[in-house]
């Protein structure tokens, strides 16, 4: 299988743990990553909350580069990502307006663009038999709430992916790995995004939350999907503790260092102990696949 | 011929636009008309008189109205003519209104058309035959499709009148979802206490034919006389042998399989079932689903159980009892087949309605609808009418009430309003707060809407003596949590967030058309609209008519309404059915079709066509007997005159009275 | 009420969404994870907007505590896409050179787009020394910095994009475009 990747800003940054076992994943799997030569920023929340036409160009100009590149599809692991690419790519396809607006701007003509998986999705494409076949460990002592944070699912109508109000797709992959699913009522809330840094206060109340009802549940790790609900689980978890004296630490792990993981590769190999907060659950003994 | 032209201004509407006075001038100088005349209102009172003196005058055996729409007035002139003495069919009118004045703005062109459709008109009357109306038998019995409170008010107005009705039922007792009430608003009455008197009139009136777990398979024919196949689907319990003991029931060891619907899938009923105590007829029917006798002979063909066919003493359950099909020739039917409630559960994908996610798709056991809420209000409920949780039987110390679930929604329900939430909202509120003292009511709306008579007073008293708290505002989420259930809304006549940790939520949920309405309104021949409700003629001055005549619509299957106008309704139904019984002879249009039998073929492409099946064969005979040729023959009791024959004919030997091809080539002529 | 019609030809050249099909039913608020941080609602913003009453909304604090989350539109029963009317709300409150409520959010967005306009990427370091500048707010994660740092998750250089030029100038057509 051959995907397009566009790695987005926070991958050779703060994310960089989600690269690495991506990056590790994807190729056990069988799958043929190519990174889009010269990419730039897709603006983020920052560009579509000053400038919708900033925003518009900034993404726009990365799918124009894809296709020159011939990549039939490509894939963001970061779900601000993927959705400002998305939402971008069918705002110049459905709205003549925003179309000519963002021609003029880039000095290209917008057809044929690639269209954008999320991480989910280039799983799914793979198959959870594949997963499943190349399992080495089986992580069932690990309980598992998946967390999708807002701009995975949402807007619906563009991303068309799974259901906006309970989803259950990262649920189907991370069951591939042997791990248990916890039910919880907080996979689609918002963690602050973006208020990470100037509103801090906000992100620490918001986030908490979300942790206290998948611990509730009965989860003793949070998968993630998205490098910016990470930094504010994982990174931001520490001052939670201080704020709150209940606080009951959780370690967060991307979907790909839990696939990885279930695939036989060590955490340090995946960048798992770059993380703020430790994993510390320990894995079952490797076992023989027949 | 003698031809008399009258041009009507109709006040402004038409004598803006057209210089009547020069139309009836350049009318004058046509062949054959002797005289032509304007005026302000022809159709009233004066102006009628005008055409019938002219018509005594000029010795006039043809009339030409230029006026508006023959829709409108056509028979207002015809009854004119006829009263002077002349055949109404030789009576045209040029519509100088909706075909011109309404559509023109120049004065001269409009002017110019007029005269051209005046010159037309008179070409055609030149040709037209003196035509008698058709007078058609009527069959004087009612059939009435659906046995809730509408369905049954209908049948009793029509059969006190003293005419035969068949009242058909899909369930197996009459009694609709009024049955299932617990009290109504806005008297607080018991609701089967009102409702099952009524009931049992229906059973025991003698000119009424209760067919219940029975639907209607087939009509065919038209007002006055239809043909209608009804399917009696089988009980496997003999009606006519049953004393409805309730033996078989108390035997039967089906206990857990099915859900009671009358109880709204809150309990459990046996597979050899009645609905309710009260039901009527109190005839009990089996779910062969999950019956074990069914079950074990469609695995394996092996006979087991027939516990109930063993308790029974009179012999009256038959297992190998068949549906059976009945035709029954009916003059009028009245549509009342009710609504069902929007379920906010999960919808496949290309559905275009979708489920309510944020509420829990259904999942959660204690966020409940309005009419589970009924049956566990109601003292024949599942509680006994105490006010139970479904998850664990536990007395709810904190209830929400939310409004417009899927009413008023572009998003994932409808856009009109239910009409009847507000109310039963405002019921449910009370009768939880009467049951439980010490309990918190919340409800969450976003307009209360109570246009009835005591409605708005009604609601007042929830609010002012019963203490339920009213939040404006609607409701973002319900998620569970320790038992209990986090309701996020947001009051925004305060503009405060406001979270409720209920202990039961019930949301009011849209009335929707039945799932197989669309179907029926096929079946039946009616038009119905994009929602599933069968649409009314007119919305303000035929409300209880379908387009189809001799169908009357009554209740819910129309649009949204509670149990007074349901009633009304069908009140008026009836007595449109009576109006329709009240004559001896259904008069009907004689611009129908003709055979020449000269020159048909006998091709028969023309019966092929007949949407009303109203073309026969008819055998021309010599002398002797012999068969000479085959005819088509229409049967003037059944053609309507559509002229698809005519239309099809490749010998053009069926035409159309009133409408033949040589008045409609003059026509085409006059206007050259 | 006076319309104020400047703002409203401003806001439709940016957004289709139609202020009037809202019927204030409050569903957005109730929903809004940032509500409680809010002095008025997502749903009063929308009401100053179809009263014409521009000055209060794009005053507001409200639409710079927006996180984008999107829940509101999703759930919204008009189908009104509330996060995007935000985001012109916003636009046009900068482009009209409206003081801003919440200023470290917006200080933020600014120091963010400055990095993507200077190198194509961004460049994480640089962007919170802006912000911290910019804000003068120095204490703030200063115990997450040495993991970062340690850790390879904050560079010292910035990663530089070859077409870096093709991406300031787009930045500099948005803003001659503004200015018109």
């Amino acid at each position: 299988m051959q995907v397009g990747y566009y790695p987005g800003c926070s991958q050779e940054g703060t994310a960089k743990e989600y690269d690495m076992s991506l990056r590790k994943v994807f190729n056990k799997l069988g799958v043929q990553i190519t990174e889009i030569e010269d990419w730039s920023c897709c603006g983020a929340t920052s560009g579509h909350v000053t400038s919708h036409l900033l925003s518009l160009s900034l993404a726009t100009r990365n799918l124009i580069l894809a296709k020159e590149q011939k990549l039939p599809q490509i894939f963001a692991p970061c779900a601000a990502c993927y959705n400002r690419l998305a939402v971008s790519k069918f705002e110049v396809e459905n709205n003549n307006n925003a179309k000519c607006k963002v021609e003029d701007i880039l000095g290209e003509t917008l057809n044929n663009l690639p269209p954008v998986l999320n991480i989910i999705q280039v799983f799914q494409e793979i198959g959870i038999d594949k997963i499943v076949a190349n399992r080495v460990r089986n992580l069932k002592d690990l309980k598992v709430a998946c967390y999708y944070g807002c701009l995975l699912v949402r807007p619906h109508s563009i991303t068309n992916f799974d259901d906006p109000e309970n989803p259950s797709s990262m649920e189907q992959i991370v069951k591939a790995t042997g791990a248990q699913i916890v039910d919880w009522n907080f996979k689609v809330e918002c963690c602050g995004a973006a208020h990470s840094v100037p509103r801090t206060d906000i992100v620490l109340d918001l986030s908490k939350k979300i942790i206290d009802d998948a611990v509730e549940q009965g989860a003793n790790v949070i998968v993630v999907a998205c490098p910016m609900c990470h930094t504010n689980l994982d990174m931001r978890q520490k001052a939670m503790t201080k704020l709150y004296n209940n606080h009951k630490i959780t370690p967060i792990l991307y979907l790909s260092e839990l696939v990885g993981l279930s695939l036989g590769f060590e955490p340090k190999e995946l960048g798992i102990n770059l993380h703020f907060i430790d994993f510390n659950i320990p894995l079952m003994e490797e076992e023989k696949v027949l | 011929m003698k031809i008399g032209v009258f041009i009507c201004h109709c006040g402004e509407n038409i004598g803006k636009t057209v210089d009547c006075a020069r139309v009836a001038k350049a009318a004058s100088w046509l062949p054959g008309v002797v005289c032509s005349i304007d005026y302000k209102y022809m159709c009233s009172d004066p102006g009628q008189n005008l055409i019938k003196q002219a018509i005594k005058d000029h010795n006039l055996d043809g009339v030409v109205v230029g006026s508006c729409s023959p829709h409108m007035h056509e028979k207002t002139f015809r009854k004119a003519v006829s009263d002077a003495g002349i055949n109404p069919f030789l009576c045209e009118i040029a519509n100088l209104r909706e075909q011109v004045s309404w559509v023109h703005d120049d004065v001269e062109i409009a002017t110019d058309k007029a005269i051209d459709l005046v010159r037309i008109a008179v070409e055609k009357v030149k040709r037209n035959f003196a035509l008698q109306t058709i007078k058609v038998p009527i069959t004087k019995r009612a059939l009435v499709i659906g046995g809730g409170v509408a369905g049954i008010q209908a049948s009793l107005d029509i059969a006190n009148a003293g005419y035969e009705v068949i009242l058909v039922e899909k369930q197996p007792s009459i009694g609709g979802h009024m049955s299932q009430l617990s009290e109504t608003f806005p008297t607080l009455d018991c609701s089967q206490c009102i409702l099952t008197p009524r009931m049992v009139e229906v059973y025991q009136n003698p000119n009424i034919k209760l067919l219940t777990y029975s639907e209607v398979e087939k009509v065919e024919g038209f007002i006055g006389n239809f043909k209608v196949t009804i399917r009696k689907k089988a009980r496997y319990v003999d009606d006519t042998k049953c004393s409805g003991c309730g033996l078989c029931i108390q035997s039967c060891p089906v206990k857990k399989k099915a859900l009671s619907e009358f109880d709204e899938n809150l309990t459990f009923r046996t597979a050899i079932y009645v609905p309710f105590p009260q039901a009527v007829p109190n005839i009990p029917v089996i779910d062969t689903s999950v019956c074990t006798y069914f079950v074990k002979k469609r695995e394996s063909g092996k006979v087991a159980c027939q516990l109930c066919m063993k308790k029974c003493d009179r012999g009256a359950i038959n297992f190998d009892q068949q549906d059976e099909l009945l035709v029954e020739n009916v003059g009028a039917i009245v549509v009342a087949t009710g609504y069902k409630l929007y379920s906010i559960s999960e919808k496949p994908a290309d559905s275009p309605i979708k489920g309510y996610g944020e509420y829990g798709y259904g999942k959660y056991k204690d966020v409940i609808d309005g009419l589970q809420f009924e049956r566990i209000a109601s003292a024949s409920g599942p509680t006994a009418g105490e006010i139970k949780r479904p998850s664990d039987g536990k007395t709810p110390k904190k209830i929400v009430f939310i409004q417009c679930v899927g009413s008023r929604d572009e998003a994932k329900g409808f856009t009109y309003c239910s009409k009847i939430c507000c109310m039963y909202t405002a019921k449910h509120a009370m009768l939880y707060k009467h049951k439980v003292h010490d309990g918190e009511a919340y409800v969450f709306y976003m307009d209360i809407r109570a246009g009835g008579k005591m409605y708005e007073e009604f609601v007042r008293r929830a609010i002012e003596e019963d203490g339920v708290k009213y939040i404006r505002g609607r409701v973002s989420r319900i998620y569970p949590k320790n038992g209990k259930y986090i309701v996020k809304g947001e009051d925004t006549i305060a503009g405060v967030p406001v979270e409720i940790d209920a202990d039961m939520v019930v949301l009011a949920t849209a009335m929707i058309a039945q799932d197989d309405a669309p179907k029926l309104a096929q079946t039946i021949g009616i038009p119905y609209d994009n929602y599933g409700f069968f649409n009314e003629v007119h919305p303000k001055l035929r409300p209880v008519e379908s387009s189809t005549g001799g169908i009357f619509l009554a209740g819910a299957c129309n649009s949204p309404r509670d149990i007074p106008e349901s009633v009304a309704m069908a009140s008026a139904a009836a007595s449109k059915t009576l109006v329709l019984f009240g004559s001896d002879m259904l008069e009907r249009e004689p611009t129908i079709a003709i055979v020449n039998e000269n020159i048909c073929a006998g091709c028969f492409y023309c019966k092929k066509v007949c949407p009303y099946n109203a073309i026969e064969i008819k055998q021309i005979v010599d002398r002797n007997g012999n068969v000479v040729k085959e005819v088509a023959n229409v049967n003037a009791g059944l053609c309507q005159g559509c002229g698809t024959c005519n239309a099809t004919c490749p010998s053009k030997a069926v035409e159309l009275l009133g409408y033949t091809d040589e008045q409609i080539y003059a026509e085409i002529s006059a206007l050259m | 009420m006076v319309q104020n019609n400047n703002f409203q030809i401003q806001l439709q050249e940016i957004i289709h969404e139609n202020p009037d099909i809202c019927y204030q039913c409050g569903k957005c608020s109730a929903g809004c994870p940032l509500r409680i941080y809010m002095k008025e609602p997502p749903n009063l913003i929308i009401r100053y907007v179809q009263l014409g009453l521009y000055d209060l909304a794009l005053n507001s604090s409200t639409i710079w505590l927006c996180a984008g989350c999107q829940t509101c539109s999703t759930r919204c029963p008009k189908n009104f896409d509330l996060a995007k009317f935000m985001d012109g709300l916003r636009e046009i409150a900068l482009v009209n050179n409206i003081p801003v409520k919440e200023k470290k959010i917006l200080k933020f967005h600014k120091a963010f787009l400055k990095q993507i306009k200077k190198y194509g990427r961004s460049y994480e370091l640089g962007l919170v020394m802006d912000y911290k500048l910019k804000t003068g707010d120095f204490m703030s994660d200063v115990d997450s910095a040495p993991s970062l740092v340690l850790n390879g998750k904050l560079s010292f250089l910035p990663h530089k994009v070859k077409g870096k030029d093709k991406i300031k100038n787009i930045f500099n057509k948005i803003n001659t475009k503004k200015c018109k």
